[in-house]
């Protein structure tokens, strides 16, 4: 991580930038959830459960688009997915 | 309003000290002997005469919470707590300071237990020292309410962003009726003008507010911290002086200077004890005895300068600590003695362990502490300590001279 002078850290720890721009966290993840388009539903529940906000709404193509440089893999999109269109495939 | 006086308890008058400094929100939480100045601080805010909101928490810990939460969003603050409670605040108290936030509380010096006790004694601040609050020790009841105004101002001083602990000792001056003196608001306003942070929490401009950070970066945060403390030192003196020059009384910086002139053994205190060593350096001086007074307003910044000054014009120091902190000699011997090392003076020292637990602390009692100072001196007594009217073997030793002039003494 860079290094900065006392005189150059502002007075106290603060971000004026979100962290994620930074650090992308999506190399935490071992399992990647990878949606069947053609199984999917459109019933929103993936986004509506994703812990890390990690999933987006696509508005032109109306599908769930997993976002890879935050899903840390955890499984729930693909545990509560009620047509199981999601599949959690080892990263290599 | 102009400047008017009234007859306060203590805790009446920090009370006072908290509306004329105009802080937006107060956090409550009652605990003896500290309570009644939250009580009085409730009555103003819903008589009208201070604008501010009025949180009642259910911990200290939560106390101090609410007022770093507060303090973020750009805000002047307050609290008040006392021994266990101040413990309680441990983790909180190193949060303020972190994240470079001026608030002010007061604290209510009382014992630690156990055995339970509610009653003076300073091992509750001395025990936050190392968390990076200023911390100023008040002899009397004006000094509090002034203390109070003269701490938000040092606070809140760009250069020092740290936040200020207000001491007073349990009872003597918690619930102790004195004349106090009640500066015209306009003029306190003038002094200390509305608080304004270069960092707040502010919808247009967001920010995430208590980062990480790495090894990399930690160390230089905490430099900061340690030159804003350097620094208070000056910014205290002038916002002392400031203060004379406007209301008129006189607080002489980091520590008061008592009849030191010509003294060749000067004691040393904090808090009330200080006003019974003032009357027996009168009675001393009277029959002839070269003695001073040293009283420190200010426990950090520690002010090393001024007694390494000290010490070039005395034989002898001795320091009356009203705490015991265990396993080597009290707080205020340890830094003065610390100042003292890299000169090339060096007194004879000597520690006085006085009043712990609200024991009473008397104008003979000084006196003695006095006597033997002189005498330890004279001896080159090997003694480091001394515990004042202990009961049983291990006391110190009262010497003639204190017992024969008795009489004299009240």
């Amino acid at each position: 991580m860079k290094q900065y002078t006392w005189e150059e850290v502002l007075l106290t720890p603060i971000t004026t930038v979100p962290s994620d721009e930074m650090n992308k966290t999506g190399g935490w993840r071992t399992f990647r959830p990878v949606i069947d388009y053609d199984k999917c539903i459109r019933c929103w529940i993936c986004w509506k459960f994703c812990p890390d906000a990690a999933i987006r709404i696509d508005k032109e193509k109306e599908v769930p688009v997993i976002n890879y440089d935050f899903c840390k893999g955890c499984g729930v999109c693909a545990n509560e997915c009620p047509k199981n269109a999601i599949t959690m495939e080892k990263e290599v | 309003m102009a400047e008017k006086m009234l007859t306060l308890t203590g805790n009446a008058a920090t009370a006072w000290g908290v509306r004329l400094s105009r802080p937006k929100v107060i956090a409550a939480y009652p605990i003896t002997p500290q309570t009644t100045i939250v009580e009085y601080i409730a009555e103003f805010i819903a008589n009208g005469e201070l604008d501010a909101k009025y949180i009642k928490v259910e911990s200290e810990h939560s106390a101090l919470a609410a007022c770093i939460a507060a303090e973020n969003t750009g805000v002047r603050t307050f609290t008040a707590t006392s021994s266990h409670g101040l413990a309680l605040m441990h983790e909180m108290l190193h949060w303020a300071v972190g994240a470079r936030l001026p608030i002010v509380i007061v604290n209510a010096n009382r014992a630690m237990g156990p055995p339970w006790s509610i009653w003076a004694d300073h091992l509750d601040s001395i025990s936050q020292r190392d968390t990076g609050w200023m911390q100023s020790y008040a002899e009397n009841n004006q000094e509090i309410l002034d203390n109070m105004i003269i701490s938000y101002k040092v606070s809140e001083d760009r250069d020092v962003m740290l936040p200020s602990m207000v001491a007073e000792d349990a009872f003597y001056l918690t619930h102790t009726v004195e004349r106090v003196m009640i500066p015209d608001q306009d003029l306190v306003d003038e002094y200390l003008p509305p608080y304004e942070p270069e960092y707040y929490l502010d919808v247009n401009r967001p920010m995430g507010f208590g980062s990480l950070v790495m090894p990399d970066n930690y160390f230089e945060f905490r430099y900061k911290i340690q030159k804003a403390m350097d620094d208070a030192r000056e910014k205290i003196r002038r916002a002392v002086k400031e203060f004379r020059e406007i209301f008129g009384r006189e607080y002489f910086g980091l520590v008061e200077e008592y009849k030191t002139e010509g003294a060749d053994h000067v004691l040393v205190g904090m808090g009330t004890l200080v006003s019974t060593a003032r009357e027996a350096v009168n009675q001393l001086r009277s029959e002839g005895e070269k003695v001073g007074l040293v009283k420190v307003r200010y426990y950090r910044p520690f002010p090393f300068e001024e007694f390494r000054d000290i010490a070039q014009r005395v034989s002898s120091i001795g320091i009356m600590e009203r705490v015991m902190t265990f396993g080597y000699h009290g707080p205020l011997y340890n830094d003065i003695a610390g100042a003292l090392h890299p000169t090339d003076t060096h007194p004879y020292m000597k520690n006085y362990f006085v009043g712990i637990g609200g024991r009473d602390i008397t104008v003979r009692d000084i006196k003695a502490i006095y006597w033997n100072l002189k005498k330890s001196c004279e001896r080159k007594d090997a003694r480091e300590i001394e515990y004042v009217n202990l009961a049983g073997p291990g006391a110190m030793p009262v010497e003639k001279e204190a017992v024969e002039k008795k009489e004299v003494v009240q």
